[in-house]
């Protein structure tokens, strides 16, 4: 490729290895964008609502993941394309920022897109067609406030907040006990947030997953699930009103970590180094035993000497504990991280009402129950499932679950489920739009137009008429002026969400609206990709 | 202008009905691999691995089976899955879920070339299995009471258990190890206290179960070779030099004598260090890590038997069964727990020496010889013994048994047909689906034992009408009273195999798209 020529035709050299690489602009280069994009909305198109369907990912080890999350199944699809990687980067943020409605990011990004390329074609710069898509994302944010509902739930009413995550986790594959799966993550959330600051930190909740069992025995366990057992197999397997010392020193002699040699010259020092070295391991085990603990938790590994001193002393011990799992123990317990032996004190143990071993299945599996500490902000969530690949989905299904019951906490504001919202977002912004001259009023209609895909797309993988459905719906909501109208997916018999209970946080829709228009202007905004060629 | 290249290259993407079509056909393959091995007339496969020799196996078992299998597609590795967790939870029913499973997926196939959603089929499948699961409860027999009925409940379902194994011939036999061994575990699922010896030479037959604990290790020279009334310290200690642990510690020396010095220096802490475990008070002393022959030598003095290098299950199973705690110290001989046994003798199983703990404390452990003409029939009797050992295992803890011979399929089949024509819309066929799906199960098996599957599932059909005990008697190929065959099967391995085979074709069914990223490249490659 060329950036300029001199009159005989002949390149100028402007760029570093020009010939090898390539440039699409104008036009063309929006075009090419949008296609990708809209390729990439497209996949997640199928995934959404209710009845949506999941993907198959295989990763290059051969690995596979079976999911309906719109996050996962981009992060997972390696892709080479820059524009579809913007549209991964718009899922994930999603994700981060909100934790559901991933999918719904995505397939609203491209219905944008896809209005884009029309208004394109009839000759409308892009800039325009960005700038009218902000008002109008303006417009239907603002809408969206408007048509919102507050409700009210306390630590003894939590049925709004089991609802709200029963919609979200409707589209998973673990809607078979979807009441028990929201009751166990409001529950969870519930337990770890702080109410009065309306802040809840998703890292005291443990998601722990084995296989075995059916997802009906997934629990919630007040306190902290460790995949460890008890470090020498004679040790009681039950301790109550456990002290526990949380350690991140080994029960090894000193490493020093200056380079030293100890020389051995003589009998005498040989022998003094062996007392010394006895000396030690007694020490060690000494220092805890005298402080109190009853339960000994280390991130590292023992020697066999000091762990035959501990199961002599009756002093039950596990090693290799994880660094988070070690912070977590540590929270939960109350107890301090303590990095040597010499600062052991009574005051740093953790406390515990009951620390447990518990076996599973038939083969030699335990993990370690640590429940009714202290501080029982900490909790685990269990889940046991048919397969490796359900518990990996029931995870993310989890995690959306937990996010949506935080952000319901940190702004207990709802909206209608169902595509309801959307619906009535796209007769608002619609209406707005004859109020704006110029040619932003197109881009603002297109914008409706682009709203209404999502309800769209609901229809379609319900295996209901889109077209008929959704016109049906429309008119209803402006007949009965109504927001509550949405898509019937489960056939239930009635379009209203209210009464089907399936609502949506506000602020997860706002920032889909809010995130999806961003990620379309600056797709919008580029006219010229160049890039290396591949030979 | 084409639509640009959205993945990497070799990532490859498969849709609709493509998608669907690839999983249906990957289900299906591999049920059809396993299908031969079901029942009691089942068939075995021979295994070669490509490592090294070139290994084979013969097994009958579903889950070693699919383990070995490389497999490429994404359908067939959760089918492998499902069955792989079978074998982790309750240790039997590895094959059946993967055929369950596939058979649910065969007639979701046709449903869905018959233009129903997979949405609906799925929403269909669930009503089913749990129609089919309260089917089952209503039956069960739970004899936890009576404790004569329950041992013969155990009985029956080893017997059930064992009679698709190659162990058939002598099930009898090998029942009665099976029960005895897990009624000694008390409850507790630890299988690892069970040990399985196995020897070639002689014939199956000759298989025992031992009450005490044999280590397949041999008793160091000079030492006594038979101990009464003995006192073990069991141990996981260093037995060689012991080293300074001390980091960076070095000896360093000017001249040979102190070198003669140094040694003699670790002698004597050697020396000291038995003198202390003989300090104990014992006649016998097993260790973890080897014994070097100084030690050895003196402990051979004091007429101490000392077993070296016991492997590391060895050592537990014997603190279990010995009642002794596994010391690593010896400073304070006092409160170190000892274990006891009436004897240890050296006795002689084929060519080889073994040492026999008998007469011992805790009565928790014991020990299955395993005796058989190859490695083979070892290994996979081997196999079988534990699918029998886990599934009693977990009946003792869920007492709940149900009958066998393909009656649990079709007292589900039946419940689920009559719920299939109670339910209105598109689900309803699904549900029969599912209930086609499940008597699959007792076609299958009377079609391994070259029985005429057809007349025989529609008698059966026929007698369960009525609501009878009729399952598939594969010996006299005909239909027969279970209860009266005595054949048994555990409620939970059936309840496993119900749930996870509906998850996992429920699973495969909600897939639309299958995105497969390139291969990793490897580096190594020649």
């Amino acid at each position: 490729m060329a950036l300029a020529f001199d009159e005989y035709g002949r390149p100028f050299i402007i760029l570093k290895e020009q010939d090898q690489k390539t440039r699409l602009r104008g036009i063309e280069a929006q075009k090419a964008n949008i296609a990708a994009g809209k390729a990439v909305a497209r996949i997640l198109r199928t995934s959404i609502g209710p009845k949506g369907m999941d993907k198959i990912l295989q990763s290059p080890d051969g690995d596979v993941t079976i999911t309906n999350d719109g996050a996962t199944i981009l992060e997972q699809m390696d892709v080479d394309n820059q524009i579809a990687k913007l549209m991964v980067e718009l899922s994930r943020s999603q994700d981060y920022e909100i934790g559901d409605g991933t999918t719904g990011v995505v397939v609203m990004a491209g219905a944008l897109l896809e209005q884009a390329e029309r208004l394109l074609e009839r000759g409308i710069h892009p800039i325009r067609i960005a700038e009218g898509y902000e008002m109008a994302s303006r417009i239907a944010v603002e809408h969206l406030e408007h048509i919102s509902q507050k409700f009210d739930f306390g630590t003894t009413n939590i049925e709004p907040l089991v609802q709200t995550c029963m919609t979200t986790l409707s589209s998973k594959i673990v809607n078979r006990c979807k009441r028990h799966l929201a009751e166990i993550s409001v529950k969870a959330v519930l337990s770890v947030a702080d109410l009065e600051r309306k802040d809840v930190n998703l890292d005291m909740i443990k998601v722990e997953g084995k296989v075995g069992g059916k997802l009906e025995d997934t629990e919630l366990i007040y306190g902290i699930t460790v995949d460890k057992d008890m470090s020498h197999p004679q040790m009681p397997k039950q301790i109550e009103d456990a002290k526990i010392a949380i350690l991140t020193c080994p029960f090894e002699p000193p490493k020093p970590k200056t380079k030293h040699k100890v020389e051995i010259d003589t009998v005498e020092k040989f022998q003094t180094l062996r007392l010394q070295e006895q000396k030690y391991f007694d020490d060690m085990v000494q220092k805890c035993k005298d402080v109190g603990a009853t339960l000994v938790i280390c991130q590292w590994g023992f020697d066999d000497e000091a762990n035959h001193l501990l199961m002599h002393r009756n002093l039950p011990a596990v090693r290799w504990v994880g660094g988070v799992e070690l912070e977590l123990i540590a929270i939960a317990t109350g107890g301090r991280i303590v990095p040597r032996f010499q600062e052991l004190t009574p005051e740093k143990l953790g406390r515990a009402g009951v620390v447990r071993e518990k076996s599973f299945g038939t083969t030699k599996d335990k993990m370690l129950y640590i429940e009714h500490c202290a501080n029982s902000r900490a909790v685990t969530i269990f889940i046991r499932g048919g397969n490796k690949m359900m518990i990996e989905e029931t995870k993310r299904s989890i995690h959306d679950a937990l996010c949506v019951a935080r952000n319901l906490i940190r702004n207990n504001s709802i909206v209608y489920g169902g595509g309801s919202a959307e619906i009535s977002c796209s007769i608002a912004v619609e209406a707005a739009a004859d109020k704006y001259p110029g040619v932003e009023q197109y881009a603002i209609r297109a914008f409706a137009d682009a709203l209404d895909s999502v309800p769209m797309a609901l229809a379609e993988n319900s295996g209901l008429q889109p077209i008929e459905t959704l016109s049906a719906v429309k008119s209803q909501q402006i007949k009965e002026n109504n927001p509550h109208y949405g898509i019937d997916c489960n056939d239930v018999g009635t379009n209203d969400m209210r009464q089907q209970d399936v609502f949506e946080t506000l602020i997860g829709k706002q920032q889909q609206i809010l995130l999806a228009t961003q990620v379309v202007k600056m797709i919008l905004k580029i006219d010229d990709v160049i890039s290396p060629s591949d030979y | 202008m084409a639509i640009e290249k959205i993945f990497k290259d070799d990532a490859s993407e498969e849709k609709g009905e493509r998608a669907r079509m690839a999983s249906f056909v990957g289900a299906i393959a591999i049920t059809d691999l396993v299908k031969t091995t079901l029942g009691p007339k089942g068939m075995d496969k021979i295994l070669q691995s490509t490592g090294r020799g070139h290994g084979i196996t013969v097994t009958n078992d579903g889950a070693t089976i699919l383990k070995s299998l490389h497999i490429d597609n994404p359908a067939a590795k959760v089918l492998i899955d499902i069955s792989k967790v079978q074998d982790d939870e309750v240790g039997d029913g590895t094959t059946s879920v993967v055929v369950l499973a596939g058979e649910l997926l065969r007639e979701a196939e046709k449903l869905v070339a018959a233009k129903i959603h997979p949405m609906t089929i799925i929403s269909g499948y669930r009503m089913a299995a749990e129609c089919a699961r309260n089917a089952l409860l209503q039956r069960v027999v739970d004899n936890k009471e009576n404790a004569e009925k329950f041992k013969s409940d155990l009985m029956k379902i080893a017997m059930t258990t064992l009679s698709s194994k190659i162990l058939s011939q002598d099930k009898q036999h090998f029942a009665q190890l099976t029960v005895d061994a897990v009624m000694r575990l008390k409850g507790s699922t630890n299988l690892e206290a069970i040990q399985i010896i196995k020897k070639p030479g002689g014939s199956l037959k000759d298989s025992f179960l031992d009450e005490g604990f044999i280590l397949d290790k041999k008793i160091g020279l000079g030492q006594p070779k038979r101990i009464e009334n003995a006192k073990i310290l069991v141990a996981n200690t260093a037995m060689d030099t012991d080293k300074v642990k001390i980091y960076g510690a070095r000896v360093r020396v000017d001249s040979m004598s102190k070198v003669a010095e140094i040694e003699g220096a670790e002698k004597e802490k050697m020396r000291e260090k038995v003198q202390k475990i003989i300090a104990h008070g014992i006649n016998c002393f097993v260790n973890r890590q080897l014994i070097y022959n100084f030690p050895e030598e003196l402990f051979a003095d004091a007429g101490i038997l000392a077993i070296e290098h016991a492997d590391f299950d060895g050592i537990e199973r014997l603190a279990l069964v010995t009642g002794g705690e596994i010391a690593s110290t010896f400073d304070n001989p006092e409160s170190v727990k000892l274990g006891h046994c009436k004897l240890i003798e050296e006795i002689m199983i084929g060519e080889d020496k073994l040492i026999h703990f008998s007469g011992v404390e805790m009565g928790q452990a014991c020990t299955i010889v395993l005796r058989g003409a190859s490695h083979h029939v070892l290994d996979e009797a081997e196999r079988s013994l534990h699918d029998a050992l886990c599934v009693l295992s977990q009946t003792v803890n869920d007492t709940r048994v149900l009958l066998g011979g393909g009656w649990p399929e079709m007292v589900m089949a039946k419940e689920v047909d009559e719920l299939a024509r109670k339910t209105p819309g598109k689900k309803s066929h699904a549900i029969e689906a599912f209930s086609r799906a499940l008597v699959a199960i007792p076609t299958i098996i009377s079609d391994n034992a070259g029985l005429d599957s057809a007349d025989l599932v529609a008698q059966l059909r026929a007698a369960h009408h009525e609501g009878c005990n009729a399952g598939i008697d594969v010996i006299t190929g005909s239909v027969g009273d279970m209860a009266e065959l005595g054949i048994s099967e555990s409620f939970k391995v059936k309840q496993a195999v119900l749930l996870s085979a509906t998850e996992a074709a429920e699973m495969i069914l909600r897939v639309d798209e299958i995105i497969t990223c390139a291969p990793r490249q490897r580096e190594d490659r020649m």
